[in-house]
Parts: C-alpha cells; sequence; structure tokens
C-alpha cells in the first residue's frame, strides 16, 4: 500500500469516534465507506468506527496491544479460472495476497476463504489455489461460493474443504475464546430468490449456539452478505434474519462475508457486518452501473481494490477490529 | 378508379414495399452479432433476452451466455437443467409438450426467464 498517499488522505480528515457506546457518526461512516475502495483502514472496535492510517495502525503498538487475544486473516473470491478484463492473472493477484499477509506484523492464526475459491469449479483450479495458499503455513477454512459448487452440488468442494462438516458444508469451531461459525447460503437457490441458509441449517444453527455463553464472541462467516446488501443484484440471503435471531444473545457478533468484492460494513444493534474485497476483479458499487458483472479498470488501478482482511481479538474488549488492506 | 380501390392499391403498394424491404434485409440481420435468433435466448448482462420466448412445439431452443461470468440454465420444476455455462457456451433443450416453463440461473436466482410452448 502507498502509505504517502494514505497519510495524504488521512490528514485531510482522520476519522475516530471518541463515544464508546454503540453510536454511530452516519457522516463519518460514509466517509470512511468512500474510502474503502481507496486502501483506507476501517477498523470497528465495541460497536465503534476508527479510520487509521496504515503506517499507525500496523505499527510497533499491535502486537503487545493483541496479548491474548487472536488474529486471523479473511481473504474471499479468488475466482481461480478467470481470465478476463480487468484480471487476466488471478494467480498473480492471489500470490500478492499471500504476500500481504506473510508480511502482517501480528502473524495470523489461521485464515478463513469466504467463497468463490474457483470460477467454474474445476479440480485443477481448487489445485492452483490449494498450491498457491500452501506458502501461508496457515490453517485455512472455507465455505463455499455458487462458482465451487457448479456442477455437482457441492460434493467435490466438501470432499476437499468439508470432511468434517455438517449437511452441505456448514460447520463451527472455537479459538481462543471466540466462537465461529461458517454457513452456507449458496445452494438449493430458488428462481427469484436470494442467498438461502435452508430450514436444515438453521436447526442446525439454534441447537448449535444453545450452549454457549452470551458473552462468547460469535464471528460468523458465509459467502453471500448475510444482511440486504443490494437485493435487485442478488446481494442478500432470504432467511438471514431468522439465522440473526439465533445469535441476539450473544454481546458481540462479527458476520464476514464476500461475494460482492468490495469492503463495506454495517452496525446493527450488537451485529457488525463486513464484506471483503475479492483478490481477483472488481464489482460496482450497489446499482451503480448496468449489473453486477466484473467491473473493468485500469490496470494500474487494479490492485488498489483488490485485497485482505486482517481481523483482531482483544480478550476484554466488547468486539473484534477488522481492517481492510488493498493489494496496492 | 374509386377512391377505395385507391386506397386498397396504395396499401398493396405499401405491403410490397414493406415485404421487399424485409426480403432484402433479413440476410443481413440474420448475419448482425446481436440479432437473436427467434430459438434463441441472449443471456447478457444478468438477464435473459427475450425474458418470455414463445415457440411451437417440438422446438429446439438454445441460450447463450454472453457474460464474463458462468450461468446456469434451470428450469423451475427440474424439467430441464444446464451444466455451467461459461462465456459463449451454449445450452439447447427441445420442448415436446405444450405449456408453460418458467427458468432460472440457479446460481443468480434472480435471473428469470419463460419459455411458452404452443
Amino acid at each position: 500500500m502507498a502509505k504517502t498517499n494514505l497519510l495524504e488522505r488521512n490528514a485531510g480528515g482522520l476519522i475516530e469516534h471518541d463515544h464508546n457506546n454503540d453510536g454511530i457518526n452516519r457522516r463519518g461512516f460514509l466517509k470512511c465507506m468512500a474510502w474503502a475502495g481507496t486502501g483506507a483502514l476501517c477498523v470497528i472496535e465495541g460497536g465503534v468506527l476508527k479510520s487509521h492510517a496504515l503506517a499507525s495502525h500496523m505499527g510497533s503498538g499491535m502486537k503487545s496491544h493483541n496479548a491474548g487475544g487472536l488474529s486471523f486473516v479473511q481473504i474471499s473470491d479468488s475466482h481461480m479460472g478467470f481470465n478476463k478484463p480487468a484480471n487476466p492473472d488471478v494467480i498473480a493477484t492471489l500470490k500478492a495476497a499471500v504476500d500481504k499477509i506473510n508480511a502482517l506484523p501480528e502473524a495470523p492464526e489461521f485464515i478463513l476463504h469466504t467463497g468463490d475459491i474457483s470460477h467454474l469449479s474445476k479440480p485443477s483450479e481448487f489445485d492452483n489455489v490449494d498450491q498457491i495458499l500452501k506458502s501461508t503455513n496457515k490453517e485455512i477454512f472455507f465455505v463455499p461460493g455458487e462458482h465451487d459448487v457448479l456442477n455437482d452440488d457441492g460434493a467435490m468442494f466438501r470432499e476437499r474443504y468439508g470432511k468434517n462438516s455438517k449437511g452441505q458444508g456448514w460447520y463451527s469451531f472455537e479459538k481462543n475464546g471466540v466462537y465461529f461459525i461458517g454457513l452456507v447460503n449458496v445452494m438449493n437457490l430458488k428462481a427469484g430468490g436470494l442467498g438461502t441458509l435452508g430450514g436444515e441449517q438453521l436447526e442446525w444453527l439454534e441447537d448449535d449456539v444453545k450452549h454457549l455463553k452470551h458473552s462468547t464472541p460469535i464471528v460468523v462467516f458465509a459467502h453471500i452478505p448475510l444482511w440486504s446488501v443490494y437485493p435487485q443484484w442478488g446481494w442478500g440471503t432470504d432467511d438471514s434474519a431468522q439465522a440473526l435471531s439465533y445469535l441476539k444473545k450473544f454481546g458481540s457478533v462479527t458476520v464476514l462475508n464476500g461475494h460482492i468484492h468490495q469492503t463495506m460494513q454495517k452496525v446493527e444493534g450488537n451485529v457488525t457486518f463486513h464484506t471483503a474485497f475479492s483478490t481477483a476483479f472488481p464489482q460496482p458499487a450497489p446499482g451503480q452501473g448496468e449489473g453486477p458483472g466484473p467491473m473493468k479498470v485500469p490496470a494500474e488501478k487494479l490492485r488498489s481494490i483488490l485485497g485482505i482482511t486482517d481481523v483482531n481479538f482483544v480478550q476484554g474488549r466488547h468486539g473484534l477490529a477488522v481492517v481492510d488492506s488493498s493489494l496496492a | 378508379m374509386t377512391k377505395t380501390n385507391l386506397f386498397l392499391s396504395a396499401v398493396a403498394l405499401v405491403l410490397a414495399v414493406g415485404l421487399a424491404s424485409v426480403l432484402v434485409l433479413h440476410p443481413t440481420m440474420a448475419k448482425g452479432e446481436t440479432a437473436a435468433s427467434p430459438l434463441e435466448v441472449r443471456v447478457d448482462n444478468f438477464t435473459f433476452g427475450p425474458a418470455t420466448l414463445t415457440v411451437p412445439v417440438n422446438s429446439m431452443v438454445t441460450w447463450v451466455n454472453k457474460d464474463d461470468l458462468p450461468h446456469v440454465i434451470a428450469s423451475n420444476d427440474g424439467v430441464f437443467k444446464s451444466k455451467a455455462l461459461d462465456t459463449d457456451d451454449k445450452f439447447s433443450y427441445t420442448f415436446s409438450k405444450a405449456g408453460t416453463y418458467g427458468y432460472f440461473c440457479s446460481i443468480h436466482p434472480k435471473m428469470v426467464g419463460t419459455i411458452v410452448v404452443k
């Protein structure tokens, strides 16, 4: 990331909210959203959104700051096999994302991939991604995107990435006191509808979180956004409200999604929603342009709107800090 | 010549010219890249064109994907389903029974269309 550019931008107006309740300054929020596409950092802590310069956030304070906590990375939408404008080389940009991960000052404990690993569900595409991600030396947790389950209802995906999963590929696990739930909302889609979790998965979810303490921080990850980003383009999940109703009792819920190939945040009560950059190609802002296809951008701009997401949980803090950084 | 006859002659002339122009223009239209053949549905910018296509019984309908992303053509009630269609890939299905067949893209379900078979 070009630090000088970022600092110049921040010199124009650092967004930082001092109130430590769940209030959020709408003007600041939108300003930060506008920056997201150009590589600024949006951090959500305790429901409060802050924007930091990369240099200050990634500085020496980070490591001690996070003692006893948990750091992990989200990547999304690798679309291995895609070869059209604006990105004829998705291998190179995925490798750049891996370099970015390996250079993080706080080494992440593991990686979440929120789907569309492949472009056409081909074994060679999955093989390429596996090969590239191997150099992170990290455990990787996957959920499928619709591009990963094209011709076999997800059988190959589950064979490769979901051996210990339930149903069509959903599962949960605990790390350092944080409870992670991987959901599948790209299967059995209905004509005219959005993403779907389905009755069987919802029942499992309700039962799975019953035994957890209300103070347990929850991270939910799934491919299609679990909030209504732009239903006209299919950017939402029909039965996400029911899933979220099972999570109401928890003080901190972080929802991480992909699918829309751009960063976006929303805070709603106890829930922070976040969508990640793609590592392959950008898509237009909701409703901007004719449709949700790949957005064509000049080659020199491409890496500024692809990227990774770094997430940090600090013991004793209310929420998780979600930091996007571009590949530029 | 009565007024009626004059009018009919004028109508006939217009029809003749019109028919001639259709006959002359049609071959160039058929070569044009944007003109779908009568039994073709173009998948373009996340929409089906035409959204509703009416065909006679025993017609073969062909879908062609003009998008940069793959689509999957699936009938609402499981009568037909394509494999993933990448850019410029085609899928054809022959409708042997009259009826109204709703379909959608099974990975972008907001995309819907209808084939009416008469």
